[in-house]
């Protein structure tokens, strides 16, 4: 099927996030959609899947105007995406999920159900148990239901948004194969949207680009890293450069031994591991396979079954959080405004929350400091704004602001999720200062590249068990892919 | 936030307060009475002399005392729905010295309330102890725990404490005249010390919220909990200490009660009267805010006051009080959202006249 | 079987059924992902109601659909407030439990006590027959064989309908409901009405049946909590719910017993704190903290078993708001 997109237009508040943006897409081939974080290329795949209505421009599908509202009106005229958190219902089994939002009457029929999930699963190698409940699933495996479920409601244009974030290199096999099979055979039109560009390069047949809510433009594959980058951000990027790193003598600040963790769905066994001060440690590793368990378990957040926990050569197994605060270890949370910041309280607020410990509260003195942080934080907004209105890349800015300045170790998750590249990039440099003065990080990233390029080590985690990377400066991005897919056997490593 | 034009601000506290007016006297005349005559009555009976306007005092102070410990809870994102438990449990523990101790006035008071605090604090930790260790919501710790407050008061009254003349369940024996603060006069029956001590209390809660360390633990914790942790606060206890002082308050709030409410000094069934679940009220109409709570509980506490003589004036029931508070309550809510959709729909608008 | 124990066993379904049916009525609300607080009030507001329509009217129908609407009502305010003013959920529900239990004190003064029509048993014909089962469930009033309607009939709807799915999928996560086509808050509405519907049926059962006619104070105040107690302990599950109302009312019948027994000598006043000890006791239970400790010292093949018959996970998304786009 052909569809064509006319002038759209999109806004969000003061900011234009699609701007007359026409393209057009035939059926049987698989295009990227590139852009930088913000550059609305999720907003448009949105307006066409029906997640959001737009403000101007029309859709035409196979030269016939379309008007729809709805993602499941967008799935009756062929039009289905899937979202980066699969949009599915933890507390339903995979059966449940496939049957609803199909047609039918007011019973279940299972029976026909299973045998429709089980035939589509085997066309394209998914492994899914039709009685499993989603919230045992990995991200993989509810990204594979949501195809199967959107092909069996008859889509014939898929959307995908960064369909390869937090999956496995081998899941990530499965999913290409079964989309260049649905482009080829069945004359599906494949979108995916993403920044990673050896996917895009590795997948599509021609990509389109955008950037600042503008197309770019278009241009049929193959193409180099470095002319897509180019189209990106309208210039090559200089590579990150790897600062060399003198760890002799250096202290141990973190020392874990023999520990157990135990979480919901993951044991961590008999882990041992030592940190030195500015050292950078990496953790690699889908959603829940452990890597969030040990940080927590640094910090104290989360009591081991067993095996001891020794910060800066005292043991503070079992100890409570603000014991580990008070020895100055910091921790990041994934969640900025969930496990972070308070929405509701002011900047102020929580400069004070942090300076002011004493019984009462000065509050010009706690504001004055408020002024005096944000200002070297580079945090924009002022101190009596409530820190929901900050942006994203604020928000984070403000959480760095509120560590201590000089920690002997940081336990970080995703420190730059969801933020645009140069927020990234501060956020590094920031991090890369205080391992400088000594400080050892710990951090978790769904990105790999991230990780080879800012650790000294990788811990790779799969299903509770560890491998290690003894030199992340030799690891590559593909060998990263497969060990977190749980490929341990073949590696080169400890 | 945008400043309102003024008779818009008035308006939004006129119109929901004339609903309330409005929907009470269809009420009324439900009932086959005259609404007018309703009204009066009720003004009558709170200001017709010093002996009923002290009533209404007598309801004004528990009261306030009430709201502004539910304004520590609601602080901490708590629902202290427990408070008239605590309440209960403030009056028994009191009751305890007033009945057995042979104590000089003075002492003997302070000693009520030293054990008025420690009676509803004991009550409000186990509400805090169910919620923060055991998963327990403090909705229903709290309800729960206010029924055993008063099956144990009817226990007590009816068999250990009942009257040497015999099993009654209409309470205990009269409290010793040193139990009992000095009056102003016989007519005026309120007591200067008492209401020196609410203010005070008052007062120290609401510096305390404002300036110290531990009011902004609590802002903390009722916001986001798990964000607060993060930054080095201590939540469980935050909410711990929040409890505690919400229910040692309520507990002096029952002592008074017990002390000003009877004819005589006496605990009797019903104590708390329902002034916990009104405070509750009280905190909701005034969102949170401390300034707000003796102005409402002033005159919630003069609608409680007049209205007891309806069931001699005119033969309805005192209830109308709680239908009136309560329906006001429930329209300022709703009219809170219906100014929040507006105000929503003027950004969209102001938005689309940027472009 | 020892006739006493029958007739026992008869009372406890008798007396169980109001709370049966709010339970019910609120789990449907609370599987949509709305709290509805206001039980305790709307069961009474809706038992005087009931009462004094089927008194006026001489019909007992016509006091159970009065009754229903009021609870529906009341419901639906809650709706009203939560959904399309954005207010707390929980303050609602909270002011309208009080305003409408005081509702019912004012409007009922004059109707307290007085003698009115009632729902009398019938037994079912054939099924009264079996031996045990029939006499216990089976000789008794209209209100219960509706219960026993409800929990089947709320069970097949959210676990063996397509509808079902998507009354569940609202309260769990509303933003895959709304990709999959429905309205989210027409849903959140719908569910909410019934629910409270339910609700004042529950208050109907009390005052034509379990406890005949109206009095202030009302005979059935805490009730209401107790039910919304019910729901967590039932998991959010129809048959669990029945389970979690049943105990309260056994419990209850058997505190009754011990009082007319002579020969022991626990005061009569404390017996009426035991269902709040007992709400206190489940839901301490119920709760995943207390799971997780009590699975822990058990040996290995009853830790699965117990932490699925003992876990409570509420609808993810309960007492939240949902704006489409």
């Amino acid at each position: 099927m052909d569809i064509e997109l006319q002038h759209i237009h999109k806004h969000f508040g003061p900011v234009h996030a699609n701007n007359d943006i026409s393209l057009s897409f035939r059926g049987g081939r698989i295009v990227g959609i590139l852009g930088e974080n913000g550059a609305g290329k999720s907003t448009l795949m949105k307006i066409l899947s029906g997640f959001q209505p737009m403000d101007g421009g029309e859709i035409r599908i196979n030269g016939a105007r379309a008007a729809y509202t709805g993602p499941q009106a967008a799935i009756r005229h062929g039009i289905g995406m899937l979202q980066q958190d699969p949009l599915d219902v933890a507390a339903f089994t995979v059966l449940e999920n496939f049957i609803y939002g199909q047609a039918g009457g007011l019973t279940l029929k299972r029976r026909e159900g299973r045998a429709r999930l089980e035939q589509i699963c085997r066309r394209f190698g998914f492994s899914l148990e039709a009685d499993t409940p989603i919230a045992q699933l990995s991200i993989g495996q509810r990204q594979q239901l949501e195809i199967v479920r959107l092909l069996s409601q008859g889509v014939k244009t898929l959307i995908l948004d960064e369909p390869t974030t937090g999956i496995s290199a081998e899941q990530k096999t499965i999913l290409f194969n079964a989309l260049r099979d649905l482009a080829a055979r069945d004359g599906m039109c494949i979108l995916l949207v993403s920044h990673k560009l050896e996917d895009v390069i590795a997948l599509c047949d021609e990509v389109a680009v955008l950037r600042g809510g503008r197309l770019v433009g278009t241009r049929d594959m193959p193409a180099t890293t470095g002319e897509l980058v180019a189209m990106m951000f309208g210039q090559e990027l200089p590579p990150q450069t790897r600062q060399p790193l003198n760890l002799e003598g250096a202290e141990t600040v973190l020392a874990l031994e023999n520990l157990t963790l135990r979480g919901k769905r993951v044991i961590v066994e008999n882990l041992s591991l030592r940190v030195r001060a500015g050292e950078i440690v990496g953790l690699a590793g889908l959603d829940g396979s452990g890597q969030e368990m040990l940080l927590r378990a640094c910090v104290g957040l989360l009591k081991p079954v067993s095996g001891r926990v020794i910060v800066g050569g005292e043991t503070l197994t079992g100890a409570p959080y603000r014991t580990f605060l008070a020895r100055v270890v910091a921790f990041g949370a994934a969640g900025r405004l969930e496990e972070g910041l308070v929405a509701g309280l002011t900047l102020t607020e929580h400069i004070a929350l942090v300076t002011e410990t004493g019984a009462l509260v000065d509050w010009s003195r706690a504001r004055c400091h408020t002024q005096e942080r944000l200002r070297q934080y580079n945090v924009r907004g002022r101190p009596e704004s409530r820190v929901e209105t900050l942006s994203g890349g604020n928000q984070q800015r403000l959480l760095m602001a509120l560590m201590p300045a000089c920690p002997l170790l940081m336990a970080l998750e995703q420190p730059t999720r969801g933020l645009d590249v140069d927020s990234a990039r501060w956020i590094w440099q920031q991090l890369l200062a205080r391992r400088a003065n000594g400080t050892a990080i710990l951090f978790s990233s769904a990105e790999l590249d991230e990780l080879t390029a800012y650790s000294d080590r990788i811990l790779v985690f799969y299903a509770g068990r560890i491998f290690e990377i003894p030199d992340a400066s030799r690891a590559s991005v593909d060998e990263l892919g497969r060990l977190i897919g749980g490929h341990f056997d073949g590696a080169a490593g400890a | 936030m945008k400043t309102r034009s003024l008779p818009l601000q008035i308006g939004l506290i006129v119109v929901p307060v004339a609903l309330a007016l409005l929907l009470t006297a269809l009420l009324i005349l439900a009932v086959g009475a005259d609404p007018l005559a309703v009204f009066q009555t009720v003004w009558e009976g709170a200001t017709r002399d010093s002996r009923s306007f002290g009533q209404v005092v007598n309801f004004w102070m528990p009261l306030t005392l009430v709201g502004v410990g539910l304004i520590v809870t609601f602080t901490a994102g708590l629902w202290n729905i427990g408070v008239e438990g605590q309440m209960v449990m403030g009056a028994v523990f009191a009751t305890w010295a007033a009945l057995s101790l042979d104590l000089p006035q003075p002492l003997l008071v302070a000693v009520e309330i030293l054990l008025a605090l420690l009676g509803g604090g004991l009550w409000a930790a186990l509400v805090g102890v169910l919620k923060t260790r055991l998963g327990v919501h403090e909705i229903f710790g709290g309800v729960a725990l206010n029924a055993l407050a008063n099956v144990l008061l009817i226990y007590l009254i009816s068999g250990p404490w009942q009257p040497p003349e015999g099993g009654s369940v209409r309470g205990t024996p009269p409290f010793p005249d040193a139990a009992i603060p000095t009056f102003l006069s016989d007519t005026f029956k309120v007591s200067l010390v008492a209401i020196l001590i609410v203010l005070a209390a008052a007062v120290a809660v609401v510096l305390a919220l404002r300036g110290t360390r531990w009011g902004l633990e609590l802002k903390a914790t009722g916001k986001n909990a798990r964000s607060a942790l993060l930054l080095g606060v201590p939540t469980r206890r935050a909410a711990m200490s929040a409890f505690i002082v919400c229910g040692a308050l309520a507990g002096v709030a029952g002592l008074y009660r017990v002390l000003f409410t009877f004819v005589s000094a006496s605990l009797r069934p019903g104590v708390s009267g329902g002034i916990g679940f009104l405070g509750v009220l009280v905190v909701l109409l005034v969102a949170v805010r401390p300034l707000g709570v003796p102005l409402v509980t002033f005159i919630f506490a003069l609608v409680l006051g007049g209205s007891a003589r309806l069931q001699i004036a005119l033969g309805l029931d005192a209830s109308l009080a709680g239908v009136l508070q309560g329906s006001l309550v429930l329209i300022v809510l709703l009219f809170n959202g219906l100014r929040g959709r507006l105000a929503a729909r003027e950004e969209i608008t102001e938005a689309a006249a940027h472009e | 079987m020892n006739e006493e124990l029958i007739r026992t066993l008869n009372s406890i379904v008798a007396s169980a059924t109001p709370l049966v049916i709010a339970s019910i009525g609120e789990t449907i609300t609370e599987r949509a992902g709305v709290v509805n607080l206001s039980l305790d009030g709307s069961i009474i507001l809706s038992a005087m109601v009931g009462f004094v329509a089927a008194l006026a009217s001489g019909s007992p129908l016509v006091g159970v659909l009065a009754a229903m609407f009021i609870g529906a009502l009341i419901a639906l305010i809650v709706a009203f407030g939560g959904i399309t003013l954005r207010q707390d959920q929980v303050a609602v529900g909270f002011v309208l439990t009080l305003l409408a239990a005081d509702l019912a004190q004012f409007l009922g003064q004059s109707y307290s006590r007085i003698p009115g029509p009632q729902v009398l048993n019938t037994s079912l014909p054939l099924l009264e027959q079996i031996p045990v089962i029939g006499p216990v469930f089976f000789r008794q009033s209209i209100f219960v064989y509706i219960s026993y309607l409800l929990v089947f009939g709320a069970w097949y709807w959210l676990f063996r309908t397509r509808p079902g799915l998507a009354h569940r999928a609202v309260g769990e996560r509303p933003e895959t409901a709304f990709a999959r086509g429905a309205r989210v808050n027409l849903l959140r509405y719908l569910y909410t009405g019934l629910g409270g519907a339910l609700v004042g049926l529950a208050g109907a059962a009390y005052s034509l049946s379990v406890k005949a006619g109206w009095s202030t104070p009302p005979s059935m105040a805490g009730d209401g909590w107790i039910a919304l107690a019910i729901v967590i302990f039932g998991g959010w599950h129809p048959f669990r719910v029945v389970l979690g109302a049943y105990l309260f009312a056994g419990l209850r019948v058997l505190a009754n017993i011990i009082q007319r027994t002579p020969d022991v000598s626990i005061p009569v006043v404390l017996l009426n704190g035991v269902p709040w000890a007992l709400m206190i006791v489940t839901l301490l239970l119920v709760s995943g903290g207390t799971v997780e400790r009590l699975v822990r010292v058990l040996p290995r093949p009853a830790q699965k078993w117990t932490r699925n018959f003992l876990r409570s996970d509420p609808p993810a998304a309960l007492g939240t708001r949902f704006e489409p786009e």
